[in-house]
Parts: structure tokens; C-alpha cells; sequence
């Protein structure tokens, strides 16, 4: 039987290192345009979906 | 033997012409062709030539025949899990899955057809042996023409109005006329979004309609219609351009947005108008006395 996550945050991309935390895993970047790419190839290799937090913080999310 | 002949005949034919006429390829391509067409053909044709041997064999004292159909109708039980096992087995496959409940709907279309071959069958040799082989005729194109009209189901635009949608970004979150749909984070997905989506409201015009359309299964369906119809700008990896239906909890009005590949709202409109309602996602609270003193 294929067992899949499903609506669970997968990574954790962000600019700012004090906002972020916790067990999933967290990628920083220097920029918004490394956090875009970042976050573009990480929803792209793990079929999830990117979610913009608004404070600089994206979580990809598997649905 | 001679006599019963010409019914059984006709019976078959006519019971056979019921179930093939039933069988249409539309845009969903279900049941496939031309594999899935002979595997219904031939099932259909057995259920004829049971249906019109029935009233043959009762004439002849022979009721054991009779209890056979009731044994048939056990077997016919096994093409709607067929159908449903089929298509639950594909749907990982979809790129905008059907849902569980138009599944469901699909696969107990299949049994009844064969049940209204069987029927037709049954009425036609029936009249051919008591009366006379034209009659029958006319009779059992009667029949064919009757249950499928009887066994049209509705479709979304009998029961809501369906118009074109605003389509918004507030930040990174999508709305289509006031309704939140979804954060989309990536901004070169919002930019492919704002560009080629469609939005569509569909208010639902009484009561029953904004119950039956809230059921998760009924809308998506509506989605995988649209989807089907007017194609999807969607891969595996790019779950952002699923189309998505979501509620507005106040009024009870649904809002779908689609990124399609064709950019065409009238059509989107039409595609949705002509999805069915699912029978299993049907509600009624206007059939109740609470249901209509609440409705005002």
C-alpha cells in the first residue's frame, strides 16, 4: 500500500532566522529571489505546494 | 417451441438496442472504447436475453427459469464494483480526480442500464407473446425512449446560476469574487494564475441546490468536468493549478478557479452548467416542514 503525508509541512524557507523553528526541516537564504528559487525546486521535488507565510517565511505544505 | 420465437426474438433485440443506445462517447471517455464498449454490449445482451425469456418460460410452467432471474440480477450487482474498482484504481492517475462520489454515481449507472435492458426485454416479449410483434415493437422503442429520459439525471445548471467570477490576489492569497481560495506562494505561479485563470461563481437557487453543491463530491466533480472540458495547466509537480472549489459559509454560493488551457469563460460556464448532479450528493431540506420554515 502506497502511504503518503499528506497536509503536512514538509520544509520550512525563509530569509529570517529568528522567525522559524521546530522539527521540520528549515532552509535560510540570503534573499527573496534565493527564497523563490529555493522554495520553487524544493514544491517541485517533493509534489508539494508553497505557501507564503507574509513575514519572509514559506512553508511547503503536502496536500 | 415456434410460438415463442418471434418474442424471444424481439425481446433480445429490443433489450439489446436499450443498452446500446444508453451507451454514448462523450468528453469522459467512460466506458472507454472500444474495450469497454463490447465488455457493456455483451453484458447488456445477456440481461436481454434474460428479460425476454422470462414470460416464455412462465408460460410454460417452467418457474425455475424464472428464479434465474433473480440469480442474473446478483451477477449484475458485480458490474457496478467492477466499475467502481476500475475507476478508484485510476483515479491516483487523474491529473483533477473525479471524487469518490461521481466514482460511486458512475458505477451504479452501469447496473441499472442493464437492469432497463432487462426490463425492456421483459415488456417487449411480453406484448409480442400476448398480443402481436408490431405492437411489441412499438412498445419496446417506447420503453427505450422513455428510460432514458426518465433516468436523465439533472445537471448543475438545472438547479444554480452559474456566472463568471471575479479572479483577485490580496498578497499571496487567491480570491475569486470575495471568497478565499488558497495561498499560492510561489509569485511566478501567482503571475501564471492572474494571467490564465478563470473564475466562476454559481449561486445555488434554492435551499436544496446550496446543500447539494456544498457536498464536497459534488464539487468535485464540477472541477474534474471543467478540468476535462477546457484541459488543465497542471503536472504533477505544480499542485497550485488544481482547480479548486470553495464555499462561501454566509450565503452558501460556490466559487471555482481554474487555470485551464483553453482561456475561454463561456465555455468554462457551459462546462459546469452541464456537469451532472450526483445522485448520492442530492439533499432535500425543502422536503421537510423544518427545512421550509428555516427557507424564509
Amino acid at each position: 500500500m502506497d502511504t503518503r503525508l499528506a497536509d503536512t509541512i514538509l520544509a520550512v524557507v525563509t530569509t529570517d532566522r529568528d522567525k522559524v523553528g521546530g522539527g521540520a526541516p528549515i532552509f535560510y537564504t540570503e534573499n527573496e529571489y534565493e527564497l523563490e528559487k529555493v522554495a520553487n525546486i524544493l514544491q517541485r521535488a517533493t509534489t508539494s505546494m508553497a505557501h507564503d507565510l507574509g513575514n519572509g517565511v514559506y512553508i511547503l505544505v503536502k496536500h | 417451441m415456434a410460438q415463442f420465437f418471434q418474442p424471444i426474438v424481439l425481446g433480445i433485440s429490443l433489450g439489446f438496442v436499450a443498452r446500446f443506445y444508453m451507451l454514448r462517447v462523450d468528453y469522459r471517455m467512460y466506458p472507454t472504447f472500444p474495450h469497454g464498449y463490447q465488455i457493456h454490449l455483451s453484458l447488456g445482451l445477456i440481461a436481454a436475453a434474460l428479460g425476454a425469456v422470462a414470460i416464455p418460460a412462465l408460460k410454460t410452467k417452467d418457474y425455475a427459469a424464472v428464479t434465474f432471474l433473480a440469480l442474473a440480477a446478483q451477477q449484475f450487482r458485480d458490474i457496478r464494483n467492477m466499475e467502481r474498482d476500475s475507476l478508484v484504481s485510476l483515479e491516483p492517475l487523474e491529473l483533477v480526480g473525479r471524487g469518490a462520489a461521481y466514482i460511486d454515481g458512475i458505477a451504479k449507472v452501469f447496473e441499472a442500464r442493464n437492469y432497463l435492458a432487462m426490463l425492456t426485454a421483459l415488456i417487449t416479449s411480453g406484448t409480442a407473446l400476448y398480443i402481436n410483434g408490431w405492437i411489441a415493437l412499438l412498445i419496446g422503442i417506447a420503453a427505450i425512449i422513455l428510460s432514458s429520459k426518465l433516468m436523465k439525471g439533472e445537471v448543475v445548471g438545472n438547479i444554480a446560476k452559474v456566472e463568471s467570477g471575479e479572479l483577485y490576489f490580496e498578497g499571496a492569497d487567491l480570491f475569486v469574487s470575495g471568497v478565499q481560495i488558497m495561498n499560492v506562494g510561489l509569485k511566478a505561479s501567482r503571475e501564471m494564475i492572474r494571467e490564465n485563470g478563470l473564475g466562476v461563481v454559481i449561486e445555488p437557487k434554492d435551499d436544496n441546490a446550496r446543500e447539494t453543491l456544498g457536498m464536497i463530491g459534488q464539487r468535485q466533480a464540477i472541477a474534474h468536468t471543467a478540468a476535462s472540458v477546457l484541459g488543465i495547466r497542471k503536472d504533477t509537480d505544480t499542485q497550485e493549478f488544481t482547480p479548486l472549489i470553495r464555499r462561501n459559509i454566509n450565503t452558501g454560493r460556490i466559487v471555482m478557479a481554474i487555470v485551464p488551457v483553453e482561456k475561454d469563460t463561456e465555455a468554462l460556464i457551459e462546462a459546469v452548467n452541464r456537469t451532472p448532479v450526483l445522485e448520492n450528493n442530492k439533499r432535500c431540506p425543502l422536503k421537510t416542514q423544518a427545512g421550509r420554515i428555516a427557507e424564509d
